[in-house]
């Protein structure tokens, strides 16, 4: 069984592929050669794994494509993929995140854009229709730009339940539909927001990622715009689980795939400084769902780190031992076969690393 | 007719072609228009969703920059250049 990883950059798409059990790694690229590739998915639910990119050009804007032969060749439809209807006034900025619902929905495929928005394909990802409700939302004339934009960055469908997902937004925070992107109701309780003179408000919050557990599907993680956090009741509620990290900054959370309570963060010193803590090239694990946190570092650079990691910028694949990835905004991308405990450099010298996902194919 | 040049990075969206024949005239909205209908994936990379010329797209008419002459309301006339390029711009 080979590896895929897809390594989304701000000057295109790079894809290692692995044959050896994730040793070593062949790397195309760069596809959509100098546009911003924010979102990639690598859809494994249909028999054919398909591969899915959000790639914006600064000059001829974004767009999505897709790959049924592994990158070998992609398929951009005539019309625009993801396009606000004409009577919103608005117009896609980019596609932030790509997300293949769940195995009882083959063909559907959620997207977070800027301006903060969501939009459900039915097709694969091939077209996609913006989800009204959400964008109707009586929030939304308050949700704000944070220095990235103003997106939803985060599609979080249940894994049993076609009728609930969930979504994160910069600035905004959680929302949760429990009637398949009927309604929508904030989940932000228990996450502070001290940017605002109200630090505990119903929404507003800048939440930059949030992960599902493998084990519990209720159960979810939250790197928040400082605070790390975990809900036990499908992000109605949060608590901080930042106690044992140096920082609770940053940007990425990811959820082990398939073993219950194991976490991955990359925390940075703080808002006003955003170098990895402590300036060491550190991943941090939690196998007790945020109760204890561990420094991971073998394999990675020893001496001082400045890179940062971004909210897309970190993976885990399917595969057993769990594989993890995380790519730097200096353009390394480092892989761990074995749960972090040990690291490699899978690729350098790449443009600003954007997002990665990995899966086996 | 009006003429339609393309650059490099575009021609792929029309069918590998450097310049296009449009039989619109009147106004530059009128040429996209026309021009969307045979490449509509050439026309969204000039265009977003609103039917708003891209920020970093620049269109000349006969060597005048649309954004001095009216932008999409400029005029076009029968035999006209319509030139599209990519701005300076980028990392």
């Amino acid at each position: 069984m080979a590896t895929l990883l897809a390594i989304g950059t701000a000057k295109g798409l790079f894809l290692a592929t692995t044959a050896d059990d994730r040793r070593s790694w062949e790397i195309t690229g760069p596809h959509f050669p100098m546009t911003g590739v924010y979102a990639v998915a690598v859809d494994t639910r249909r028999a054919t794994p398909r591969l899915l990119v959000g790639m914006t050009s600064s000059h001829f804007g974004p767009s999505v494509a897709t790959s049924d032969d592994l990158g070998a060749s992609w398929d951009e439809p005539d019309q625009a993929p993801v396009a606000f209807p004409a009577d919103t006034g608005a117009s896609l900025g980019r596609v932030w995140q790509l997300t293949p619902a769940g195995p009882d929905e083959p063909d559907v495929v959620w997207a977070g854009t800027e301006p903060s928005a969501l939009f459900r394909s039915t097709d694969g990802g091939r077209s996609f229709e913006l989800v009204r409700s959400l964008w109707d939302h009586p929030h939304r004339p308050r949700w704000e730009a944070g220095f990235g934009g103003q997106a939803v960055h985060t599609v979080l469908p249940h894994p049993h339940d076609p009728a609930r997902v969930l979504v994160a937004m910069s600035t905004g925070g959680v929302y949760r539909s429990e009637d398949a992107g009927a309604s929508w109701a904030p989940g932000n309780t228990g996450i502070r927001a001290y940017f605002l003179p109200d630090e505990w408000p119903e929404f507003g919050q800048c939440v930059h990622k949030v992960a599902r557990d493998s084990g519990n599907p209720d159960r979810l993680y939250a790197q928040n715009h400082h605070g790390v956090y975990r809900s036990d009741d499908d992000g109605r509620t949060w608590s901080s689980i930042a106690d044992g990290l140096p920082s609770d900054f940053g940007f990425p959370m990811v959820a082990h795939p398939s073993r219950a309570g194991m976490v991955w963060a990359f925390p940075l010193v703080a808002d006003g400084e955003r170098f990895p803590a402590d300036h060491r090239c550190r991943v941090f694990r939690s196998a007790d769902a945020g109760g204890k946190w561990e420094s991971l570092s073998v394999g990675l650079p020893e001496g001082p780190f400045y890179p940062a990691v971004l909210r897309d910028a970190m993976c885990a694949d399917d595969s057993t031992p769990g594989g993890v990835y995380f790519g730097t905004r200096s353009g390394e991308v480092y892989a761990s076969r074995d749960e972090g405990d040990s690291w490699s450099l899978v690729a350098a010298h790449l443009p600003d690393v954007l997002c990665v996902r990995a899966a086996a194919v | 007719m009006v003429t339609v040049l393309l650059p490099g990075p575009l021609r792929g969206d029309a069918g590998g072609a450097s310049r296009l024949s449009v039989s619109a005239v009147g106004t530059l909205r009128a040429v996209l228009d026309e021009l969307a209908v045979a490449h509509p994936r050439l026309a969204r990379r000039l265009r977003d969703e609103r039917g708003e010329l891209r920020r970093y797209v620049n269109v000349y008419v006969d060597g005048e920059d649309c954004r001095h002459s009216g932008g999409l309301a400029t005029p076009v006339g029968v035999g006209a250049e319509v030139q599209v390029l990519p701005s300076v711009a980028g990392g």
